[in-house]
């Protein structure tokens, strides 16, 4: 239910309605899309990457120099979870070995070790949480993939790159786009049900910055239909996958030629550091929106704090693009308990217009994301005060979803977005009847690690694929093309990387990097008490949080490793 | 109850509200929470982080399966810590993991009818028909109905029935027959996008033409493009309505 606060500009909506519905039919868009200088205009006054303090320069690493958004430089200059010289046994005698590890169990991580599987190479899954805690699981509206006889590859092509500001690698998105039908097909094969329409062709919609219609869907819940069916499959290959949950990678481990080694693990459950050696790694553990940039609430999921990133560079791994953060220009904001959860852009792809307070249309609903979300915190800042409060001191804009049956029909949005409706339901609002409440919300990795078209990186045996490697989005995703990427390039790596394995001979094992980093550390006079990977965000309240800080420093809680440390006279084994 | 706190949300935003508190008992122990958190929020206030028990943290992932009581109510409930409020009095629980065998099968050689059913998860035929699956369904999906349906080897009925399932595994938990319905779920979900499916001819001719190099000129020559023509390009393509 909406207050009562609320209803004045509820009713406003409901007002102007008939009107955008016939502006809707008309076949016109419903507002004029922004040209190249306007776009420029709203992304440099009022997207979070142009605000001050967004952004600052590296000191130590490969981007030494180089402007990074805040948070991410942040954990790139913070220590690590291991002390080197503990390791060494470990390293003799490592705990695991495998032909091929994949770090992350996410979308790209279960493709690429079923492509490793294919290609006959036997792998690992280390994952944080469990196989399939990842953004993966989360996406909603769709994938893009050129299907349709009005639509192209190479339009697809243009569509994404553009949409990244012409910054995109042309390689990578060339793969991206050229693979994508092959997805769908490989998908279906897996046993992935598809939206389609009568005669069996798929059913495409619009997405920001599509100039075809081009999403292909599974309801709203697409992420959760490919996510269920890959770790299905993953689990069917017992001889082949070898899956690790709950045992994150924290560092990775190089041989003394410089190649990837494999990595060395933390066990959640013990606490333990555990040591793999591998002929190739992949990593691919996904994006950072669990880092709060900006202090923005976030769409993704628990872990996601941008491992993979901090590992890759102290191992040497030169990111691309992590200056620019994608922000979804529809998270919801009321009510209060879900504040941030992404409502897909599938609502406007199938007619949802974003609206100010007096119920008035002050954006073209599908832009690219950036663009979208920057004109959506315009409205609602200080210069043009459209927007509409919350209780609990939020502002957003409406986003009309009543509009969609009333343009394609009754029943259509129960049928389209199940998942979108029980979670409203949930708080008495039925969004077939009202309007969302929403504001931009931290969504997305655009850069990573940078890769080829074979995900490579600059560190032979290394490999990335996924929202941790960067290239592909150039500075800004357009919608479904990430549930694309992970498809595509988690596929590329499992067999690029199998392949290498097939070769490769590991030299002595070492993670001599690792106190490179440190001595890079201290040299730079760098004064933190930061450890990364982060591993889970903490959302104990602040005063409870000082209370555990008094253990030992800035260490998520119960991670403090000291229920593994030794009371004085206890020591039995000299280390 | 009404205290004066500063709840602290994702994302560190931070501003003093007056909450009404309530009372809840998380494995047993007293904590004062807000009342309009959510199970998983109470108990991240309550000073705890959660390691098996959040995923997505917003329903569809199924990772914070958890049981509670009311008081004065004798049943045991189920949800979802993300997405179920607190109230006064509850006393929770979160299952950290769900033991269970999946089977395991090659997908190629099953056929999308009862006889899969019969091979793949005979457990499903103990199935008494009394509901509790459907009961304990965080979703409110209708889980009985979908097993009646495998049953009766309806794939296409179970794939449709269970389609939002977040395999949470609650229904398995409380089945009398010891059924692991959420993993049929994904059988026939699989089933019905391999075999059941009206094939796509236009997805066909479109792979046809990646295979037979059909764009490479294209995309040689976009690839190679100067950046000032291929944003004419971009701004003055025509957008399908």
């Amino acid at each position: 239910m909406y207050p009562e606060y609320l209803a004045e500009s509820l009713k406003a909506v409901e007002r102007t309605r008939a009107e955008r519905l016939k502006l809707a039919l008309s076949g016109q868009p419903v507002f004029p899309p922004m040209n190249a200088e306007q776009r420029k205009d709203v992304l440099g006054k009022y997207h979070p990457d142009f605000t001050p303090g967004a952004k600052r320069r590296v000191r130590i690493g490969p981007n030494r120099g180089e402007e990074l958004t805040t948070e991410v430089a942040d954990m790139l200059e913070a220590r690590s979870m291991i002390e080197p010289k503990l390791m060494d046994i470990h390293l003799r005698e490592p705990d695991y070995e495998t032909d091929l590890l994949i770090i992350g169990g996410g979308g790209a991580g279960c493709w690429a070790a079923i492509t490793a599987a294919r290609n006959g190479v036997k792998s690992m899954i280390a994952t944080k949480l469990r196989m399939g805690d990842a953004n993966t699981m989360m996406s909603e509206g769709g994938m893009q993939a050129a299907v349709s006889r009005t639509d192209s590859p190479t339009r697809h092509y243009l569509d994404a790159i553009g949409g990244g500001h012409f910054e995109n690698d042309p390689e990578l998105v060339r793969v991206l786009t050229e693979d994508a039908p092959d997805v769908v097909r490989d998908l279906e094969n897996l046993g992935v049900v598809w939206d389609k329409m009568d005669d069996g062709s798929m059913q495409v919609l619009h997405g920001g910055g599509t100039s075809r219609k081009r999403m292909v869907s599974c309801r709203d819940l697409i992420g959760a239909t490919i996510m269920r069916t890959l770790m299905d499959e993953v689990k069917n290959h017992p001889d082949m996958i070898n899956v690790r949950e709950f045992e994150p990678a924290v560092e990775l481990i190089l041989d003394d030629k410089g190649h990837c080694a494999g990595a060395v693990l933390y066990s959640l459950d013990t606490e333990q550091f555990l040591t793999v050696k591998a002929k190739s790694t992949i990593i691919a553990t996904g994006g950072f929106g669990r880092l709060h940039i900006r202090g923005f609430a976030t769409t993704n999921h628990y872990g996601a704090t941008g491992d993979g990133l901090v590992m890759a560079y102290r191992a040497g791994a030169h990111l691309k693009f992590m200056d620019s953060v994608q922000y979804h220009p529809t998270g919801a904001v009321f009510p209060e308990q879900i504040a941030g959860f992404l409502i897909t852009e599938k609502i406007r792809g199938a007619g949802g217009q974003p609206l100010n307070k007096h119920g008035e249309l002050f954006v073209f609903p599908r832009e690219p994301r950036d663009i979208e979300s920057a004109a959506i915190i315009r409205e609602c800042s200080p210069d043009r005060n459209m927007g509409v409060e919350t209780y609990a001191g939020r502002t957003g804009v409406w986003l009309d979803s009543p509009l969609i049956d009333m343009i394609h029909g009754e029943g259509y949005t129960r049928h389209q977005f199940p998942g979108m409706c029980r979670q409203f339901d949930r708080f008495g609002i039925d969004i077939v009847k009202r309007p969302m409440l929403i504001y931009p919300s931290l969504h997305y990795q655009n850069g990573g690690v940078g890769i080829n078209e074979r995900c490579e990186t600059n560190i032979p045996g290394l490999y990335v694929a996924g929202e941790a490697s960067g290239g592909v989005h150039g500075r800004n995703r357009l919608m479904g093309n990430s549930v694309l990427d992970y498809n595509v390039f988690g596929r590329r790596a499992g067999q690029f990387a199998s392949e290498y394995a097939k070769t490769a001979k590991l030299g002595k094992l070492s993670v001599a990097h690792v106190n490179a980093h440190c001595t890079e550390i201290d040299d730079e006079g760098i004064d933190t008490d930061l450890v990364s990977p982060l591993i889970l965000p903490s959302y104990t309240p602040e005063d409870v949080k000082i209370q555990q800080m008094a253990r030992l420093g800035n260490i998520p809680a119960r991670h403090s490793m000291l229920r593994s440390r030794f009371t004085p006279g206890e020591r039995k084994t000299h280390l | 109850m009404e205290t004066e706190i500063k709840p602290r949300e994702e994302g560190g935003k931070r501003q003093r509200v007056r909450a009404n508190m309530v009372n809840v008992f998380i494995n047993g122990k007293r904590h004062v929470v807000p009342e309009h958190a959510t199970i998983m929020r109470a108990i991240e206030y309550a000073g705890h982080q959660i390691i098996r028990g959040a995923g997505c943290r917003e329903g569809f992932c199924g990772a914070c399966g958890t049981i509670y009581r009311l008081p004065g109510d004798y049943k045991l409930h189920t949800g979802l810590a993300c997405t179920t409020m607190v109230k006064d009095g509850m006393s929770l629980t979160q299952i950290p993991s769900v033991p269970m065998e999946k089977a395991v099968y090659d997908l190629e050689k099953l056929t999308p009818d009862v006889n899969t059913i019969l091979k793949v998860y005979p457990v499903i035929f103990r199935c008494v028909a009394c509901g509790t699956c459907s009961k304990a369904c965080p979703q409110g999906l209708p889980v009985m109905d979908y097993i009646q349906a495998a049953m009766r080897g309806d794939i296409a009925a179970v794939a449709d029935l269970s389609f939002d399932c977040v395999a949470c595994g609650l229904c398995a938990l409380r089945c009398p027959a010891e059924i692991i319905q959420h993993e049929v779920g994904v059988l026939c979900k699989r089933l019905a996008g391999r075999y059941l499916r009206k094939e796509s001819k236009e997805l066909d001719e479109r792979l046809q033409q990646v295979r037979e190099h059909r764009f490479d000129a294209e995309y040689a020559e976009l690839m190679t493009m100067d950046k000032s023509v291929l944003s004419k390009l971009y701004y003055d393509r025509d957008i399908e309505p």
